[in-house]
């Protein structure tokens, strides 16, 4: 992407769970604008790795930098950077006693106090732009399938616009054709609205449709971020296990 | 200042248009829309195009702001109502105006005496459904109940166990310390009532009456029925929304077995046990209360105890504890099975299952009062 302003900046971080380390120094530096995807085998670290940058993961030791505000080690929520950020979580965690609108209203209004009919419309265009239906809005979380509770989390996270939006594993569970309609509305939010975007993801399809570069995290470590052509040629077993194998020769296949 | 050529036509916005703050001199909306019914128009329209090339940064609510200054008639082609705009922004208006357009239609609501007639209709439906399930659940419980104890090999020992520590053994400190409490008080009325009548002694009776035949067995359902038939809805609620129910029903296995034959079984140990535990400390606790009180000495108290108290008040009491036993166990594991989906609906359970159970509780006691006046016990 044009500029190379970096947006998240981790180094050296390092997460362990008792005596089992997840993370042992992971650098990482993503850029304003780009789509980054990171990959790597179930249990590598991915949502951990998430969960640091988004504040939510008290870490051992490193650095963690997003927006240019230093993320602490403990659970750092600042609501100021909070407004810039959006995260989806993988199952959406609606909150349970609101409908999606108002879950949507929610977030607005916290933020922003304007008339209570313009965040109606507002929400109502988010949850339309995440791929929800019109009248899908009224309902309750309950009342929605896996993947509409997704696009229902997609839409709070959108809420606030928000510079940064971190994406866990957003397309898993989809049918293929909503899974596309969702990458394309990716690159076209990242396009309008300069969006920054952190998609831990297992779909190598949405690999291949939206990410600018791809970072991989195998070995407790951040093995190499690279435009996906460069990843494929990338000499380690898992990276080319992962991009070789049967579904990943499909995917790039069906990029050309 | 949005700079107006040829008012009527076109309106070139300036700045930033975004959700931290759209221009207070911004035309008023021409239109609302807000979900149901889709888009109404609010004012008559004075812009027909809009001039791109002097804004700042959109996001989406600039986007919408922006558009409401148009007619809502634009919102279908509105690519051709927008001038000196890049691709990737007409992308993205194009998007917010497809969002816009898309309405729901109005739910309609039927007249006021059909809606009394259906909300009636329901109550009345809501209100019958679940004594109907409790009685059946209480049926098909009995059923697995049995079919487990004629083969003894399906009983899952270690479940039983671990629940009669978690339902009986754990509940040791609680039940004995209130029971001890609820003892004493009985006694201090007692004695200060009829001291009166100079017939403190009777104080002694009328602790182990009531402990021995009442008390004891209902304060222990009551706890149990807060401590493990809540435990009980909220562990099988959190295995329904998590589906492991389902999960055991298709590895073919009874969740009714599995789950509340165990809890069942160690709730029928555990409350004579702890209802025996509860006498005790009333006893206990009402002899020390009236030791302190009215002169009376241990030996006089254990003496009156034993020549006043007949064998048969602690069968009344000891008799009702496997009864309330299986109305806690049922109705906390039914609630649990009840729960769909959320987190919420766990929470609504487990205040329902422990309001029903000191509800049927106390209602079952007061027939077991009558019943043993009447046959004479």
């Amino acid at each position: 992407m044009s500029s190379a302003e970096p947006v998240i900046e981790v180094h050296g971080l390092v997460n362990r769970f008792a005596d089992v380390v997840v993370h042992d120094g992971v650098d990482l530096t993503v850029r304003r604008g780009e789509i980054l995807g990171v990959v790597g085998g179930s249990g590598a670290g991915k949502s951990v790795l998430l969960r640091s940058i988004v504040g939510l993961q008290p870490y051992a030791a490193g650095k963690v930098t997003v927006l240019g505000h230093p993320v602490s080690r403990e659970i750092d929520t600042d609501p100021e950077l909070q407004r810039r950020v959006g995260v989806m979580f993988q199952d959406g965690a609606l909150f349970t006693s609101l409908t999606v609108l108002e879950n949507v209203m929610f977030t607005i209004r916290e933020h922003y106090p304007l008339d209570e009919t313009f965040i109606a419309e507002l929400a109502h265009v988010k949850i339309v732009m995440a791929g929800l239906d019109s009248c899908d809005a009224h309902l309750y979380p309950r009342e929605l399938s896996g993947g509409m509770r997704k696009r229902a989390g997609l839409a709070r996270a959108l809420a606030l616009d928000p510079e940064l939006l971190f994406l866990d594993e957003p397309t898993s569970g989809l049918d293929p054709i909503t899974a596309a309609a969702f990458d394309r509305l990716l690159v076209t939010l990242r396009d309008a609205l300069d969006l920054t975007v952190f998609l831990v993801t297992h779909d190598l399809d949405t690999l291949y449709r939206t990410c600018d570069r791809v970072a991989v995290l195998a070995d407790k470590r951040v093995l190499t971020v690279a435009p996906l052509a460069e990843i494929a040629a990338f000499d380690h077993p898992w990276v080319q296990a992962y991009f070789l194998g049967p579904r990943g020769r499909a995917a790039g296949r069906n990029q050309k | 200042m949005p700079e107006e050529r040829d008012p009527g036509e076109v309106y070139r916005p300036v700045g930033d248009w975004t959700l931290a703050g759209i221009p207070a001199d911004a035309p008023p909306a021409t239109w609302r829309s807000g979900g149901e019914g889709g888009i109404h128009e609010v004012a008559p329209a004075r812009y027909a195009r809009l001039d791109f090339s002097g804004l700042g940064r959109l996001d989406t609510a600039g986007a919408v702001r922006l558009l409401q200054v148009l007619p809502a008639s634009t919102l279908d082609a509105v690519g051709e109502h927008l001038d000196h705009i890049g691709p990737r922004q007409l992308a993205f208006v194009e998007a917010v105006a497809r969002a816009l357009h898309a309405g729901c239609p109005p739910r309609r609501h039927p007249p006021s005496l059909y809606a009394l007639m259906e909300r009636t209709g329901r109550w009345v439906v809501a209100a019958w459904q679940p004594g109907v399930l409790l009685l059946s659940f209480v049926g098909q419980v009995l059923i697995t109940f049995v079919r487990v104890v004629l083969h003894p090999a399906r009983l899952r020992f270690t479940s039983v166990v671990y629940h009669m520590e978690a339902v009986g053994l754990d509940a040791v400190p609680i039940v004995s310390t209130l029971s001890f409490m609820v003892g004493a008080v009985v006694a201090f009325l007692g004695a200060t009532i009829l001291k009166d009548y100079g017939a403190e002694v009777f104080t002694v009776q009328l602790v182990s009456y009531s402990f021995l035949r009442e008390f004891a067995v209902v304060l222990s359902a009551i706890l149990l029925a807060g401590r493990s038939g809540s435990a009980f809805t909220a562990q099988i609620g959190a295995m329904k929304s998590n589906e492991e129910i389902d999960a055991l029903r298709t590895i073919g296995v009874d969740p009714v077995e599995v789950l509340v034959v165990p809890r069942l079984i160690a709730l029928l140990v555990m409350m004579p046990v702890l209802t025996l535990l509860s006498m005790i400390m009333g006893i206990a606790g009402g002899g020390l209360a009236l030791i302190g009180t009215i002169d009376l000495t241990p030996g006089a108290f254990t003496a009156r105890l034993q020549e006043t108290t007949e064998l048969r008040h602690f069968w009344v009491g000891i008799s009702k504890a496997p009864v309330f036993a299986y109305i806690i166990a049922t109705v906390g594991c039914l609630e649990g099975l009840k729960v769909s989906g959320s987190a919420e609906s766990v929470g609504r359970h487990t205040t329902s299952s422990v309001v029903q159970s000191i509800f049927l509780v106390i209602i079952f006691d007061a027939i077991f009062a009558i019943y043993f006046i009447e046959i004479g016990l």
